[in-house]
């Protein structure tokens, strides 16, 4: 915890919280997934929404899921507040925070940690908010659930997340309603409630979808700037490439509900060694070049409940050429290519294969600073 | 705000003089003679009929017939009745020549009745109604909530009286377990208490519309992201449920609130006539039989007012439930 949050938020301090949080070093392990399925059943059959997932999220990193929509990024973040509806979820695996197993936990678990050690920021701001609730109300009720103190504390500390997240006038604020918030201002609200329990890992989903572009970036920056003072451990849901170089340390690439590419984030997408992934780079738009090379990846996310034989990608992968049957037949497994790096390919040399030349390697890097200037 | 409202209540009083005319021209301006059924005496004398027609004015054209009508509503008129001169204070709603009494009188005295059997149903429907609707939603496609859904649609689709008439016949006759109904001079427990049987009858035959439309709305409202949102803090269940989806899903139950208390107010005719409730539907009904029509009408004109100012506390309700709502 910095200096400048403690003169900020003195109340902090003097609150006593319901839930004991342990101090943990930068870089310490808050939520380790391990092997996590998620399924739900639908008219049509099971839908393997999440298929064997592992990934962990460490203080003080950032960790970006991208992937398509239907990729299965939000389901298994959902399953971190464990917010699916038990009777119509099928959840199997580990999912660990901070030394707790959420994975079949009560209710009574999931409450104590909810908002207290892992928080969420949801896609749109404007739906995720009461329309019938004051914005600070909103805020002191989240830390009333974890502080034993009065609500006048609990408003004041609501005021005081909301200066933190840039809010001008906080006090004023505070009693307005969301709608007379604007879409950017909703989002650092929501910030605000997300961070006002100090939560040792903040989910953020799309975060900057549903907002004008020109308040994007703000909202990213709020996000990163937030993330240095609390020291608290991201994860950042997004299928735009250009934020998640901007932003993240870590990369998870999902497909069909599967990781395809695990790394970090500056090698990965430098030399993105799964074909979905360097598909993904490929279709970014790019200023220095022709809006004619803009490259979709052809054909469109399988059905969940009807995955396709083999890998799952091979329906849209322009390299199954090179490797034939095992494509269609094997599903392939999760390998390491590099310490650090995993991908899911049966491409023999998938380095090798998608970088093959210094020419395109250079490309992909004027891509990335471009991206992240 | 305050424009607003005012915008509003000319709004109703425009409402209102229409209907009040549409009654008007409908009993007076039609083809029978009202002098000779407001008497109700098969052999009416002429001194009688005169005083009704000129009370009403009816040897006069029917535009001044109207005026003095109008004119009693606003500032109160006079009325002629057996020689004598009556004073009919404003808001006059005419002289019952059958019960020989003022409108306003007959109607007065028996609202209490119909205000206390309406506000006791209310209890019922509401309480009934919302409590079965939350419960149905939060178990969704369960087989309790399938349960309810089939029983509101069995039980709504029965005619209200079948259900009324068994009812009073099981619980008030067979097996006496309810007390009936007594007057108003008979003390105010017995009076109250004799109101229950039917207070809960109707209110469980309101309850299932109130069921249905909670449910549908909490079903809605339990799939918002802002719910998502609240149970993502870390509270506790029935928080989530009743102050965030519950205080979301709670408009729609207050626009029909609003219809179903004007036409409880305005008098229950089946419930109060089978319970044997003397209160201001039986007093339409009798009215209706023996074609008293200065009593009809003024029942009429009060129905009409309750539903408009209802429509009206309901829209300012609104902007106190969902501060989205700007009254301008």
């Amino acid at each position: 915890m910095s200096m400048q949050f403690d003169e900020v938020v003195p109340v902090q301090e003097a609150a006593p919280r319901l839930v004991e949080v342990t101090e943990a070093p930068m870089g310490a392990v808050v939520l380790k997934v391990d092997n996590l399925t998620v399924r739900f059943p639908s008219d049509e059959g099971p839908v393997n929404a999440v298929q064997n997932l592992s990934y962990e999220a460490r203080l003080g990193r950032t960790l970006a899921i991208v992937g398509e929509s239907g990729s299965g990024k939000s389901v298994s973040t959902m399953t971190v507040l464990g917010l699916h509806n038990p009777a119509r979820t099928f959840i199997s695996g580990s999912v660990n925070l901070d030394g707790e197993e959420i994975v079949g936990a009560s209710q009574a678990t999931m409450r104590r940690l909810r908002s207290a050690k892992v928080a969420m920021v949801f896609q749109d701001p404007q739906s995720s908010l009461h329309p019938f609730y004051k914005i600070g109300s909103q805020i002191a009720e989240a830390y009333l659930a974890h502080h034993r103190v009065s609500k006048a504390v609990a408003n004041k500390r609501a005021v005081e997340m909301l200066d933190l997240v840039g809010i001008p006038n906080p006090d004023r604020r505070a009693k307005q309603f969301p709608h007379e918030f604007s879409g950017g201002m909703r989002q650092r609200a929501m910030i605000a409630l997300g961070l006002v329990n100090n939560p040792l890992l903040l989910i953020a989903d799309e975060p900057t979808t549903a907002l004008d572009v020109t308040v994007q970036a703000q909202i990213l920056d709020l996000i990163k700037d937030l993330q240095k003072e609390f020291g608290s451990a991201v994860i950042l849901i997004t299928h735009d490439l250009a934020v998640v170089a901007e932003v993240s340390d870590d990369i998870l690439v999902m497909y069909a509900g599967r990781a395809v590419e695990r790394g970090l984030t500056k090698d990965v997408l430098a030399r993105p060694n799964h074909p979905y992934t360097w598909g993904l780079l490929e279709s970014l738009p790019s200023a220095s070049e022709n809006a004619d090379s803009l490259k979709a990846i052809k054909g469109a996310p399988p059905s969940l409940v009807h995955l396709p034989s083999g890998c799952s990608f091979h329906p849209r992968c322009a390299y199954q050429d090179l490797v034939g049957d095992a494509c269609l037949s094997q599903l392939p497994e999760l390998r390491s290519v590099a310490p650090g790096r995993l991908i899911r390919c049966h491409l023999p040399d998938p380095e090798r294969t998608l970088n093959p030349d210094p020419v395109l390697n250079d490309h992909s890097e004027t891509s990335h600073q471009e991206i992240s200037s | 705000m305050l424009i607003y409202i005012g915008r509003r209540i000319v709004m109703a009083i425009s409402v209102l003089l229409v209907a009040l005319v549409a009654t008007f021209l409908l009993f007076f301006a039609g083809p029978a003679d009202p002098a000779q059924s407001m008497c109700g005496e098969l052999r009416c004398s002429q001194q009688k009929l005169q005083d009704i027609r000129h009370s009403m004015r009816l040897d006069r054209p029917v535009t001044e017939q109207f005026t003095e009508y109008f004119k009693g509503l606003l500032v109160g008129r006079e009325i002629t009745q057996s020689g004598s001169i009556q004073n009919c204070s404003a808001p006059c709603l005419g002289y019952s020549f059958r019960s020989q009494r003022e409108v306003k009188g007959a109607i007065l005295d028996r609202f209490p009745t119909t205000v206390a059997l309406a506000l006791m149903a209310m209890t019922v429907f509401l309480t009934v109604g919302i409590s079965t609707g939350v419960l149905a939603a939060r178990r969704q496609g369960s087989g309790l909530d399938r349960f309810v859904v089939g029983f509101t649609q069995v039980f709504g689709a029965i005619p209200p009286y079948i259900v009324l008439l068994l009812f009073a016949l099981y619980f008030t006759v067979l097996y006496p377990i309810l007390p009936r109904t007594a007057s108003m001079s008979s003390g105010l427990w017995p009076w109250l208490s004799g109101l229950i049987a039917p207070a809960i009858v109707l209110g469980l035959i309101t309850s299932t519309g109130y069921v249905r439309y909670t449910r549908s709305s909490m079903v809605d409202s339990l799939a918002q992201d802002y719910v998502r949102t609240a149970r993502s803090k870390g509270i506790s269940e029935n928080r989530v449920v009743y102050r965030h989806a519950l205080r979301a899903a709670i408009s729609p139950v207050v626009t029909i609130l609003g219809l179903d208390m004007a036409f409880l107010l305005s008098g229950t005719l089946i419930t109060e006539k089978i319970f044997d409730v003397d209160g201001v539907g039986r007093l339409t009904i009798q009215s209706m039989f023996q074609d008293d029509l200065p009593i009809i009408m003024g029942s009429v004109l009060i129905t009409a007012f309750l539903v408009v100012t209802m429509n009206l506390v309901v829209d300012i309700a609104y902007s106190f439930v969902d501060p989205r709502v700007r009254l301008s």
